[in-house]
């Protein structure tokens, strides 16, 4: 049976094609932290990692990802700790209602490590620059794909903001 | 959704041998696609996934670079020689979309995929004949402020939504592909088609036939290259008008120039006017915009995009002027 891993938990695909990976995380594995938003690409709510990569699970078919290891907002605390984004977002103030929080978290964490491998973004002035460094405006720039309608955009980006600096002062 | 079988293809042979099997679309990142057959504006009986497909980029010694149509959109924004060679087309990439979007599209997936006009969306309320042949153009009339100024016809005036065509264009890619005939390959430009009476065909490819490569010839000049993205946000949105350039100056004088613009036509519009007037003339703002006013003179205005007629001419000259390092005011 083709199976896929859910948060380091293998899981059988569903015979049915048209289960998007979205369906498939909330209506067949009751993993409901990834949202439904606008189901047509074009507010990030549905937002998970794939291999590590951000991806808009609304617009994946399930089966396409068929040995893949997906990462959704559960899997990211560990041992009882939330994910220091997590807390930094509560720190914060990174959201309201709190609807778009699992996918604005999960597309920072995947921008997070696209920006270390130098990733250029439409604000990048230099493209030959191997390092860029993760202004406010390359931060928003590469959240764009993120909306959230109760306007907690400056705390989502102090937020993550906050957490590359502390990263990048762990990093040897 | 309609039901539909799923197949992953193992070669490209094997994937143009699947599809024969049955009414069969490829399925590349699936972020169009699978949006459309959500609103059952497409219907495949069965999708052949090729995905597993090369997806190499290849940077050869003599200038040239070959992408495999799998590659995802972020992979070539991000390649090193891509950067190096060709910056127009990291630019163009990283200007479309969003982050998510670009990790799973594919080269060939972008290059095939539909027009975001919301009438060819609109499957109960909208007449389309690019989804219904023979149907009519609610378009024409309606709201149509991101439509086409340049080579529309009676029958449609839908946009092609690429970003990263635009830039292929200038750049002169070829798209090579493979059928049940077997391989050829034809210019980026000579790919999408124009409307005129047959908008339901959006390109040249026969039944089946498979984007397999993009190759992108030497251009040394393309060094020096832009693109300019103009939209109504500042992030993730479409083009009202795009412009990718590079230019060839030599003691003042234009040697050469790539121009291609996005936004205004249903294909990715190569500017070969404004480039055969600009050749050999100064690189000067008088030169840029009489280049740029040839390329527009036989654009035509529907009710609501006559701003785009302007709109390109000035994006022309400012990215002209902005690589030819000066800085008087379109």
């Amino acid at each position: 049976m083709p199976t896929i891993s859910i948060n380091g938990s293998e899981h059988t695909l569903p015979p049915d094609p048209r289960v998007s990976l979205l369906d498939f995380l909330r209506e067949h594995l009751h993993l409901s932290g990834t949202k439904v938003g606008c189901n047509q690409g074009a507010c990030g709510a549905c937002t998970i990692l794939a291999d590590g990569e951000r991806i808009l699970s609304c617009l994946a078919l399930a089966v396409q990802y068929e040995g893949r290891a997906i990462t959704t907002v559960e899997g990211l605390a560990a041992d009882g700790q939330l994910h220091p984004l997590q807390q930094a977002f509560i720190e914060h103030d990174g959201f309201q209602c709190g609807y778009c929080t699992p996918g604005q978290i999960c597309s920072a964490i995947g921008m997070a490590a696209e920006l270390k491998r130098g990733v250029p973004s439409h604000v990048t002035d230099d493209l030959a620059a191997s390092e860029i460094a993760p202004s406010h405006d390359e931060i928003r720039e590469r959240m764009s794909g993120n909306l959230c309608r109760c306007g907690a955009h400056n705390g989502i980006v102090a937020a993550i903001n906050e957490q590359l600096a502390a990263a990048a002062q762990e990093a040897p | 959704m309609t039901p539909f079988t799923y197949a992953r293809a193992r070669d490209a042979g094997d994937a143009v041998r699947l599809v024969a099997l049955a009414d069969a679309s490829y399925l590349g990142g699936g972020t169009n696609l699978v949006d459309l057959m959500r609103e059952t504006v497409a219907r495949p009986a069965a999708l052949v996934d090729v995905t597993g497909l090369s997806s190499a980029i290849e940077a050869r010694p003599d200038g040239s670079i070959l992408i495999g149509a799998a590659a995802r959109n972020t992979a070539v924004a991000e390649h090193h020689a891509v950067r190096q060679r060709f910056p127009l087309l990291s630019r163009a990439i990283v200007s479309g979309a969003s982050a998510q979007i670009r990790n799973m599209a594919t080269v060939g997936g972008n290059i095939l995929q539909r027009t975001r006009c919301t009438y060819f969306y609109d499957n109960e309320g909208s007449r389309c004949n690019k989804r219904e042949p023979g149907q009519g153009c609610d378009a024409i009339g309606g709201f149509n402020r991101m439509h086409a100024v340049l080579g529309a016809s009676s029958a449609c005036i839908a946009t092609h939504p690429s970003d990263m065509c635009v830039a292929l264009a200038a750049l002169g890619a070829i798209v090579h592909l493979q059928g049940a005939g077997g391989a050829r390959s034809l210019p980026l430009t000579g790919l999408h088609r124009l409307p005129e009476d047959h908008p339901e065909r959006d390109t040249e490819l026969a039944p089946g036939e498979l984007i397999t490569a993009i190759e992108l010839p030497p251009l040394p000049f393309a060094t020096r290259s832009a693109y300019r993205k103009v939209r109504d946000r500042s992030s993730y949105a479409f083009a009202l008008v795009s412009v990718a350039a590079a230019l060839d100056v030599d003691g003042g004088i234009v040697r050469d120039v790539r121009l291609a613009l996005g936004g205004v036509a249903h294909k990715p519009w190569r500017a070969w006017k404004a480039e055969g007037t600009l050749k050999g003339q100064p690189a000067s703002i008088d030169s840029f915009r009489a280049a740029a006013a040839a390329e527009l003179a036989d654009a035509t205005a529907q009710s609501g995009n006559g701003f785009k007629i302007g709109l390109a001419q000035r994006t022309m000259v400012a990215v002209l002027q902005g690589l030819a390092g000066r800085e008087d005011q379109p």
